[in-house]
């Protein structure tokens, strides 16, 4: 039964916007079980963490994806590298079906698909050495065999990133988490890959911190035309460095445009609270501003509200919104939303 | 004064960080020094066993049976005219060879089943852990015994049985130590280090080794240290109920089984391999709780 509401009120995906997409996501669905007993366990219920989600990116592009924690960035982001088996859709990269590739044909593509992950404290092996750290990768892939060679490229590649080459001998946790943060911009760097996942890449860094790992993300996509799926949660950040924008509502996109578009002339309710959310550096103007706070908790993705996802906590909700999930269509060229009151 | 290097500089500061560590755990932990000590002592012991006395342990000398301890043989001498002391003393190769292989063996072997069944979780770990269940639910003894018996059956040499006797123990361990170090896994494999590692395609057998194994060395080397003390009492134990080390081979246990008879006569042939056997597990046991504390980040900070 709610397999077929879930078909019913899944939106049809988008238009192929242009021929060079490099990746492109089409109704995409992970949907988590969630299991009673221990022994003899059944599924009893399933977390939805992403309900049929579709879009492109462009080959060198930057797409950002935001919303609240809990709106299933972070599990697109797992899908697309394969961390987790979608449970429906289809996820391409280049012309190739990525969940129907088994782990072998998978391999060469993981080399040109790469992943910042966001706590620099965690996500580099505390046993071994950034040099190893770096290396290990151009070794397995086999991309550069001398040994010799590979540390020359370590250190090219850790002053590249605006580290110094001695910390090659060093141990992650002799290091900042912005210098530990660089390391593994490196690590993803050492393959020469040309799709970079940045999971909320910079959210764990100080503000001035992350200003410099934002502009360093900048110098090496424009040096080494990188294609990037930025997932953050700030809005500003996003601004700087996005060329579009997709903005995730419980396991849906609710809209999508370009940044300018999209921080100018934001159509979706939710998106509008959002945007009114985000505070402004002077207090003249913050004070005069009415902000249009949502209301409300994100509800369970366990159990969904019927029709339109953000209805409970829409200021513009009509009778119809809890019935279907709106159709994610365009109403300007580039700008899609799903709202049927715009 | 003259200038230092940095590379030198940096060698003599992790150097005398090394000491510290070393004053700390002695300041910090005075039983498991000792402990520390008396393990010292037994494998030297072990090592220069030949050095250390002139008699042959295995030699029969009718003329010098039961002698009591004294100027001679300062443990006195068993019903072959054997002296005690040398036994005691080549005792401690057999009890410490069996210690140590018992314990890493299991340990290791424990530690790659662990960590794999953590790594690939699901239906595999599941399955593992049941059979994992089946083999805890063996009391340790019983099944050493079933091995030795069944070791029985071949009629191999006396000097093969200290490798049955070393099976023996070391199965029991592996389900212990599995569970541990799964226990670990299980939070490591959840770090996104293992998943940065899996989005680059590395092989299962890399991540194991290379991610996982590295990161759960503490409750390894804290595992290591605890089997060590426990195989030599089961070796003991075993030898003293006829089913592990065979005579002429020197073991403690062994010495303890073939004392019995003439213990309310002739006392020292029990009293010295007992106090080996008590200090040695006590030492032992000391020792690796100390390890553990040490290495618990829990209580490193009290």
């Amino acid at each position: 039964m709610n397999e077929a509401a879930a078909t019913m009120t899944t939106p049809p995906p988008p238009r192929v916007e242009g021929t060079d997409a490099l990746v492109r996501v089409r109704n995409l669905k992970m949907y988590f079980p969630v299991t009673e007993g221990t022994l003899i366990s059944r599924v009893v219920a399933h977390v939805k963490a992403v309900d049929g989600i579709s879009f492109d990116i462009r080959k060198g592009e930057t797409l950002g994806l935001v919303g609240e924690s809990g709106c299933g960035k972070t599990t697109t982001g797992r899908c697309i590298l394969q961390l987790e088996t979608a449970t429906g859709g289809e996820i391409w990269f280049d012309g190739q079906e990525l969940n129907t590739l088994s782990k072998a044909e998978m391999r060469p593509l993981r080399q040109r698909i790469q992943v910042i992950f966001q706590d620099p404290y965690s996500s580099l092996n505390p046993r071994m050495k950034i040099g190893q750290i770096i290396a290990e990768p151009m070794m397995v892939h086999g991309i550069i065999t001398d040994r010799g060679e590979r540390d020359a490229r370590v250190r090219e590649l850790l002053e590249l990133c605006g580290l110094n080459p001695k910390f090659a001998d060093r141990y992650p946790h002799e290091m900042s988490g912005g210098q530990r943060q660089r390391v593994g911009i490196a690590r993803a760097l050492a393959v020469n890959p040309e799709f970079i996942i940045c999971d909320e890449a910079v959210s764990a860094l100080d503000v001035s911190i992350q200003a410099q790992v934002i502009n360093l993300l900048e110098d090496l996509r424009d040096e080494f035309e990188l294609t990037y799926l930025f997932i953050s949660h700030d809005l500003s950040v996003v601004h700087h460095l996005c060329h579009r924008v997709a903005v995730m509502y419980l396991g849906h996109i609710i809209e999508l445009a370009g940044t300018e578009e999209l921080f100018a002339n934001p159509l979706h309710p939710y998106t509008q609270g959002l945007l009114e959310a985000v505070p402004i550096p002077d207090p003249i103007v913050e004070r005069a501003r009415a902000h249009q706070v949502i209301k409300g908790e994100i509800p369970s993705p366990i159990n969904p509200p019927s029709g339109c996802v953000f209805h409970p906590r829409c200021p513009k909700a009509v009778d119809g919104c809890k019935v279907n999930m709106p159709e994610f269509r365009e109403i300007k060229p580039g700008h899609w939303v799903a709202c049927t009151e715009v | 004064m003259t200038e230092m290097t940095t590379d030198q500089l940096e060698e003599l500061r992790d150097r005398i960080s090394l000491f510290k560590q070393f004053t700390g755990f002695v300041r910090k932990q005075p039983l498991g020094t000792a402990g520390g000590v008396v393990v010292i002592l037994y494998i030297l012991m072990a090592v220069f066993a030949p050095y250390i006395t002139g008699f042959d342990p295995t030699e029969n000398f009718y003329q010098n049976q039961f002698v009591a301890p004294g100027m001679q043989f300062p443990m006195g001498t068993d019903e072959w005219g054997r002296d005690i002391l040398t036994r005691v003393i080549y005792g401690s190769r057999t009890a410490l060879f069996v210690g140590f292989t018992c314990a890493i063996v299991g340990s290791t072997v424990g530690l790659v089943l662990g960590v794999g069944s953590a790594y690939y979780g699901g239906l595999i770990d599941l399955l593992f852990q049941r059979v994992m269940d089946v083999f805890m639910a063996f009391p340790l003894i019983i099944m050493a015994l079933a091995i030795v018996s069944m070791s029985r059956s071949l009629h191999l040499p006396p000097d093969t049985s200290v490798y049955f006797v070393i099976i023996a123990i070391t199965i029991p361990f592996i389900p212990r130590c599995a569970r541990v170090v799964r226990a670990s896994a299980l939070a490591i494999r959840e770090i996104p280090y293992i998943d940065a590692a899996r989005a680059n395609g590395f092989s299962d057998a890399r991540i194991i080794l290379r991610h996982m194994v590295p990161n759960v060395m503490a409750p390894y080397l804290i595992m290591i240290t605890a089997f060590v003390g426990q195989a030599i009492l089961l070796e003991a134990s075993l030898s003293f109920l006829g089913l592990g080390v065979q005579d002429p081979v020197p073991a403690w246990g062994l010495m303890l089984r073939n004392a019995q008879e003439f213990i309310r006569t002739e006392p020292w042939i029990a009293i010295w391999p007992g106090v080996a056997i008590s200090l040695g597990v006590f030492g032992f046991n000391l020792f690796g709780d100390a390890i553990r504390d040490a290495l618990d980040p829990k209580l490193r900070t009290q």
